[in-house]
């Protein structure tokens, strides 16, 4: 019999969380989507606010992200493990660039989308340069930027499975892949992708949450 | 003279990036990462082994096979669960339990399903842009303004035509940026899928370039190869966007 | 005409506040160039009420930006109780329709937008205070999005209203309006006006609209836009809008604009 059944499935969880594998994994692979994730997200969006603002640096760049843009952020791995090994830099590298040029290109358009009368507007009540930018450009951008986080996240999440697999020993890629080499263990596969499933749903929905903060969210209310 | 800066500016970006690589690979003397010319050469040697077409080949083939069968499910399952109250309050929750399983988690039941073969990767990419385009497509129906519902009704149109003349236009830019996405994810998936389950294509290219002797000039050839043509991949949708039929979605200003 | 004795009284009386020379507006589109505005001078005097009347994309909008600060003029000099204009200032304070509200912060928020130099106390008793000026009392802490457009662009105006500027530039603001709503606003900006007596310049493409509200209406032409002529409307306010002046006025500038006042 190769695919399990759901009772097999749910005895490989407890088996699982027995082993202590369970938490430790799910803590291995979260760790190293929040730590490229984060990064990217740092030095990504004040970068791409920058280059949506000052149309020449965008001009210069443009040509540069779009050709590294479809660069699937796996083929980076061979390089990765190249430059910091087999561990948890490597994940964390592939992570940050999976994360970076969306969340790049997500904050230069969210800054042409900006509606000019807001900017006129702030300028008018005589902000300076750094007031403008945190009370008027940032939140004006916001819903843009967080529907580009979230589809950002979903992407790291996939990102980090197949990282898993491939470039480290630990975490719910490697459990699959682990399960299934040694000894073809398909009810702790399906068990990982259970897993999977579930910690990417929580993921999800966090950020969701974040959309629907009432400061944050009068983007998506169109009265 | 704005037009000039569009060319000389990324040409200036492009040359200091090419510039950068090059030095830092020759003042470090490193013997592994490859420079830019090392890189060319690497296509060149590729081309002479017949292996830049036919990868290609193999990777587009299964690419297109995969999304295209995701596309033509993928679409009219979403509109159905869109417009249908039912079936979309009895499928929906199984679809976002379904959705945030990275499709590379599926590898290895791919595997044992479909053997190591074609198959597999074609059902990877299926996977990775079927949920996306369902979620956007219902999504988009859902967005409909009721109103121009109403007013097809009005005119006296058959569910037929209502759903030609003005579900299918209302929804069609939506849906098209939804495709894109997907196709964006297809790509990603695809690299890793080859990686893994199959023996040719550029995903392999890349992992085979580096486990059989740290060729990393081929290595970095077919991430130059992988990007031109997601590139490629990328402005093909993006010309759909531009049609008249479709623009009126996109508010340019 | 019979009105320009007073209009001359007026000028000796209260002091120049916004001086237009020679304006010119220029914009170069796709490698041509368009003249939006001509020509243009005028003064406006301290508390006076003008608005600038002419049809749709004459231009008018483009010269209220350039008064703002918001554009620089191809040729020619705004100057503002003598000083040259030079980029926006929170002294003026420009009115976007309604459009300019901040969707992302709350009635409150908007209205104490410009006090940051306030401390903490006095901004809240200002916003207090203007939020009860345009009647807003209850939504404090309502975001734009669940306010009417009459509610939105009243709170616009307070917004501007409550960091005291002397002169006021209103772009069409009641245009997205219900024409009952459109009604009562030009009565609580005359009420806001006459307490507070700021100088205000109203862009409007409506000719009733400009007799009923201004001291002066300057008269547009459209694109290339110049100044046809300046109307002064000598009715004092409360104006009756069925008593022979005021409809002689408003036939007047129908006239100019080559209209007949017929449907």
């Amino acid at each position: 019999m190769l695919i399990p059944g759901p009772w097999a499935v749910a005895k490989g969880i407890v088996e699982l969380a027995q082993r202590g594998l369970l938490l430790k994994y799910v803590v291995a692979s979260l760790f190293r989507v929040t730590w490229g994730y984060l990064l990217a997200v740092i030095t990504s969006i004040p970068l791409g606010l920058l280059l949506g603002w000052h149309m020449r640096g965008e001009k210069a760049l443009n040509p540069l992200i779009q050709v590294f843009r479809p660069i699937s952020p796996l083929a980076w791995i061979p390089i990765s493990i190249l430059w910091f090994g087999v561990g948890d830099m490597a994940a964390v590298f592939l992570i940050y660039l999976a994360s970076f040029l969306p969340l790049l290109v997500t904050a230069m358009n969210a800054v042409h989308h900006l509606d000019r009368i807001h900017v006129n507007a702030g300028m008018n009540f005589g902000l300076s340069q750094r007031q403008l930018v945190l009370r008027v450009i940032y939140p004006a951008v916001m819903p843009q930027l967080l529907v580009g986080l979230r589809i950002a996240l979903g992407v790291a999440w996939l990102v980090v499975v197949a990282a898993e697999m491939i470039a480290v020993n630990s975490g719910l890629g490697f459990l699959i892949m682990d399960s299934r080499n040694a000894g073809n263990r398909y009810d702790l596969v399906i068990a990982g992708m259970v897993l999977i499933g579930a910690t990417g749903l929580v993921l999800d929905s966090g950020m969701r949450r974040l959309e629907n903060l009432k400061s944050l969210r009068w983007g998506y209310v169109r009265a | 003279m704005k037009d000039r800066e569009a060319v000389i500016l990324p040409l200036l970006a492009a040359g200091v990036l090419l510039t950068g690589w090059h030095f830092s690979v020759v003042w470090t003397h490193t013997q592994i990462f490859p420079s830019p010319v090392d890189v060319v050469r690497g296509l060149a040697e590729l081309m002479h082994k017949g292996l830049l077409g036919s990868y290609t080949r193999d990777s587009l083939y299964r690419v297109s096979a995969g999304y295209s069968l995701a596309v033509i499910l993928g679409v009219p399952i979403g509109i159905i669960l869109g417009w249908y109250e039912l079936p979309a309050i009895t499928v929906n929750p199984l679809i976002q339990m379904m959705r945030p399983i990275s499709p590379l988690a599926w590898m290895p039941l791919s595997v044992i399903w479909f053997g190591v073969s074609d198959l597999a990767p074609i059902f990877l990419i299926f996977l990775g842009a079927f949920f996306p385009i369902v979620v956007s497509t219902m999504n988009s129906v859902r967005n409909v303004p009721p109103m121009y519902v109403q007013a097809g009704r009005n005119f006296g149109l058959s569910p037929a035509a209502l759903f030609r003349r003005v579900i299918f236009p209302a929804i069609l830019p939506r849906v098209l940026s939804g495709l894109r996405i997907a196709l964006g994810i297809a790509w990603i998936v695809l690299v890793a899928a080859e990686m893994i389950a199959v023996d040719s294509g550029l995903g392999y290219l890349i992992i085979d370039s580096r486990n059989a002797g740290k060729r990393y000039d081929l290595v970095v050839a077919g991430m130059f190869l992988i990007g031109i043509i997601g590139l490629c991949l990328d402005l093909l949708v993006r010309r759909t966007e531009k049609l008249r039929s479709v623009r009126w979605g996109f508010r340019t200003e | 005409m019979t009105t320009k004795s007073v209009a001359v009284v007026a000028e000796l009386a209260t002091e120049v506040k916004v001086s237009v020379r020679n304006l010119d507006m220029i914009f170069q589109t796709d490698g041509k160039s368009v003249s939006v505005l001509e020509r243009i001078s005028l003064d406006i005097r301290e508390g006076e009420f003008v608005c600038l009347l002419g049809p749709s994309g004459c231009g008018k909008s483009t010269l209220l930006n350039i008064l703002a600060g918001f554009l620089r003029p191809t040729s020619g000099e705004v100057t503002i109780q003598g000083e040259p204009v030079r980029g926006p200032d929170p002294r003026r304070i420009f009115v976007f329709q309604e459009r300019g509200v901040f969707p992302w912060l709350t009635v409150e928020g908007n209205i104490g937008f410009g006090l940051f130099k306030l401390p903490k106390e006095e901004r809240a008793a200002r916003v207090a205070y203007y939020i009860k000026m345009v009647g807003l009392e209850g939504f404090e802490q309502a975001y734009p999005s669940e306010l009417s457009g009459g509610m939105k662009q009243r709170l616009e105006v307070a917004r501007a209203l409550a960091v005291n500027p002397d002169v006021l530039f209103l772009d069409e603001p009641f245009g997205a309006l219900d024409s009952i709503t459109r009604l009562l606003m030009r009565g609580e900006l005359l009420r806001i006006w006459e307490t507070e007596r700021k100088t205000i310049l109203f862009v409007t493409h409506d000719i009733e609209e400009s007799v009923q509200l201004a001291d002066r209406v300057v008269v547009m032409s459209a694109r290339p836009a110049t100044i046809r002529r300046v109307v002064d409307i000598d009715i004092p306010h409360p104006r009756d809008l069925s008593s022979r002046r005021y409809i002689e006025l408003r036939d007047g500038i129908f006239e100019e604009i080559g209209l007949a006042h017929k449907v």
